[in-house]
């Protein structure tokens, strides 16, 4: 046995030796759904112990509370976390996005002062980019941060913040110059604490009953001036940079799941368990033949991934696959969800916290945040203009 | 489940290079002047553009260097299928790599040494599989094979006979004492008038029904066994990795042509690819595209490695068969009156969508054996 493979079946026992027992609620399935304390609290006492056990920031440098092993054990340790469906950690935000980013440009002080806390779990980090009048238009921030002596004053208010309730700090993209010679310029980046007067959270109720994002108020907010990172005027290509971690097009995350999110496979599985019309949902041929139509969008998919790395057979539409990528996965979710709900029959009218809801209400939960990735981050409407116009050439509206 | 299924796609230099020589063929030799020109003719070819395809090697593509080909293998095939589907192109060309790996598969060295050669040079083959009922399974053929002393005997028919008229060669399946068989005829051993000309709905196509009334063939020319059974097999595998490539290069043909026409037709003062009632199934149509293509290049990457390629075949064609005939659709209605005309192209890959949807298998018929295989 090789020592990698030691490593793997010692990481298999601490899972399952150690992995949290099975709540009496519903768990959220990703960092953007925790809606309430007690999931709150069994996912961050979760984070606290998979970190102390050492499997966590692995491949992190020592001298700031990293594992200074090689990557390819956190790899092992997600895998296999995957593999498992443990529990997700929460801290996706510091550990996927601040934490490279502080890593690869922050300074010395600055390492030193967050990472430990990023990666145990007792500093959460949320992310403050979107604004309430400006969705997907990160550039258009207004979030003003006016320099005062030792002090940035901030005003303004971010919206759909993620763990906002429970964040110590916010990666924050706010306007210190609004006469700059154009809009990027006029941006700056800010590691900001959330504690302070002035900072106000405010959890938004979604559709689903639940809480899980916030909006954030700063109203007249101070922060120590030590909060910007980089320069003034910086914050456009820290937040660019910022995305390029925050969509794996980087590496350097610390590890872990950040959900535990579920696939066509998932719901064939749930066909064999439960009935339509007195027998199991997985023998009626119109489901088969949906399920099949979905696997088949879920390969595809994948093997556009594949593709997408040859460039001789990219080479007409380079844009084509990772320009649609949004709107082919939010959308097969969306629908994977919808379906999964339909195929319990008469107890799909039931819902989360129903003494004879399916699997708590899962499916029904799943299908109505569905609609947070299907409208998040440019509605599906707005990503088909923008493939309908920058990969096919059609005219705008 | 889908996470244990495979999602490599490799893709040589060589093949890279195949790709632009046949997509640049194509787009200068069959524009769609060209192709309504050989709608009209008997044939439906030009035997130029055919003897340039030979010239340049692609009808002996598969085909080992023994006997006269280049053995670039079937994924190198797909590289002239694809462009080939985008442009309508329709030679003998297909119907020939079906007979040459129904050959590959089954015949034994003296048949293969025989034949093969002879395509390589530009002999122009095809296989005769379906019968009136139209059955997808390939091993109930009813055409009957009976074996005496003076050789084979074959009495029945066939139906959907891709270029029967123009082959000099053609793989017949039926039943040997009951089970499924091949048999190598050659044209002038079928009588006179046996051939007949089917009207199918893609009119660029060529296809013939073949009456068998007692047609003697010498002995030698039998497929028969577990041999019959692996030259069906690599037939059915070859005809769903081609038709679907065909049907990809096809998509990628009709959403050139509405996109086209969606940027220079003005209705009530704009661009109509400007309205979102038609730019948004543009975009569905181009989703369909890369999702056919990512899966037809897998299924030709796991038939080159020698891995089983069924479950990626029926996916491909599922994928690329429902997407086609969607787009060509789709093209008819966002053309508007014009699209209700004979002169309007988008019917040209309407009509091949069609004709590609029910050629080895509709999408709904692959997707009960994915159920079967994936469930």
């Amino acid at each position: 046995m090789s020592e990698l493979d030691e490593f793997r079946s010692e990481v298999q026992a601490w899972l399952t030796e150690n992995r949290p027992p099975e709540p009496d609620f519903l768990m959220p399935e990703t960092f953007m759904e925790v809606g309430t304390d007690a999931q709150f609290q069994l996912l961050r006492d979760w984070q606290q112990r998979i970190y102390e056990a050492g499997y966590l920031g692995m491949a992190w440098p020592k001298e700031y509370g990293g594992g200074g092993q090689p990557q390819i054990m956190q790899d092992i340790v997600n895998a296999e976390m995957a593999r498992l469906k443990v529990p997700f950690v929460p801290n996706t935000i510091g550990l996927n996005w601040a934490g490279p980013l502080i890593l690869d440009i922050g300074t010395e002080e600055e390492k030193h002062k967050y990472i430990r806390g990023i990666l145990s779990a007792e500093d959460i980090w949320c992310q403050g980019f979107s604004e309430p009048d400006n969705g997907s238009d990160l550039a258009a921030a207004t979030t003003r941060a006016v320099r005062d002596g030792d002090e940035y004053v901030l005003n303004g208010s971010k919206i759909w913040t993620s763990l906002g309730s429970y964040a110590k700090y916010m990666i924050l993209l706010a306007r210190t110059n609004p006469d700059a010679e154009n809009r990027y310029a006029g941006l700056s980046y800010f590691l900001a604490p959330m504690d302070v007067p002035g900072v106000e959270v405010q959890p938004i109720k979604k559709l689903t009953g639940e809480y899980g994002f916030t909006q954030t108020f700063f109203i007249d907010a101070r922060v120590p001036a030590s909060c910007l990172m980089g320069n003034e005027g910086e914050g456009w290509q820290i937040a660019m940079k910022t995305l390029t971690f925050e969509r794996g097009a980087s590496g350097g995350q610390a590890g872990g799941l950040s959900g535990n999110a579920m696939g066509v496979g998932d719901v064939v599985e749930l066909a064999r368990r439960v009935s339509r019309d007195g027998r199991p949902a997985i023998e009626d041929p119109l489901i088969r033949d949906q399920l099949v139509r979905f696997l088949l969008e879920e390969q595809g998919d994948r093997l556009c991934g594949a593709r997408a790395r040859i460039p001789a057979l990219t080479s007409e539409r380079p844009a084509a696959i990772p320009m649609s990528g949004k709107l082919r996965a939010t959308e097969h979710r969306r629908r994977l969800f919808q379906f999964a709900v339909s195929l319990q029959g008469a107890n799909g009218a039931r819902w989360v916290g129903d003494d004879h809801v399916i699997d708590r209400g899962l499916w029904q939960r799943s299908y109505f945040n569905a609609f947070s990735a299907t409208i998040g981050g440019g509605t599906s409407q707005v990503q088909a203009n923008i493939v309908g116009e920058r990969v096919l050439g059609l005219p705008k509206d | 489940m889908s996470e244990a299924l495979k999602n490599t796609i490799t893709f040589s230099d060589e093949q890279s290079m195949l790709l632009d020589t046949a997509t640049e063929f194509f787009r200068n030799k069959s524009p769609a002047a060209v192709v309504r020109d050989h709608i009209l003719t008997e044939p439906g070819y030009a035997d130029a553009q055919w003897q340039e395809m030979v010239g340049l090697g692609w009808s002996g593509l598969a085909i080992p260097e023994s006997c006269g080909g280049s053995d670039l293998g079937l994924a190198a095939a797909v590289t002239i299928a694809e462009p080939m589907g985008r442009h309508l192109s329709a030679t003998p060309w297909l119907s020939t790599q079906l007979f040459v790996q129904g050959l590959l598969a089954g015949a034994d060295e003296a048949l293969s040494g025989q034949y093969l050669p002879a395509v390589a040079e530009g002999a122009i083959a095809t296989v005769a599989l379906s019968e009136s009922d139209g059955n997808w399974d390939l091993t109930g053929a009813a055409l009957e094979v009976i074996e005496s002393s003076a050789g084979l005997t074959l009495s029945g028919s066939k139906s959907f006979v891709l270029d029967a008229a123009a082959a000099d060669y053609l793989l017949v399946s039926g039943s040997h004492s009951g089970a499924p068989c091949l048999v190598l005829v050659r044209a002038d051993e079928l009588g006179d008038g046996a051939i007949s000309r089917e009207t199918v709905i893609d009119e660029t196509r060529r296809s013939y029904g073949i009456e068998f009334s007692d047609v003697a063939i010498p002995e030698g020319r039998l497929i028969r066994g577990d041999s019959a059974t692996r030259a069906l097999t690599a037939i059915r595998n070859a005809a769903l990795l081609l038709i679907s490539a065909e049907s990809a290069g096809g998509i990628a043909g009709v959403l050139d042509v509405i996109v086209e026409y969606l940027n220079t037709r003005t209705a009530f003062g704009r661009k109509i690819g400007s309205y979102q009632g038609l730019k948004h199934p543009t975009v569905d149509i181009l989703i369909g595209l890369e999702r056919s293509r990512s899966h037809v290049y897998h299924a030709a990457s796991l038939l080159d490695a020698g891995e089983d390629p069924e479950i990626a075949l029926r996916m491909a064609k599922a994928e690329s068969s429902d997407s086609f005939a969607f787009a060509g659709d789709r093209a008819i209605q966002f053309h508007g009156g014009f699209g209700f005309t004979y002169e309007c192209d988008a019917q040209l890959y309407l009509r091949r969508a069609l004709w590609a949807q029910y050629a080895f298998g509709d999408a709904a018929h692959h997707r009960q054996h994915l159920a079967r295989l994936l469930l």
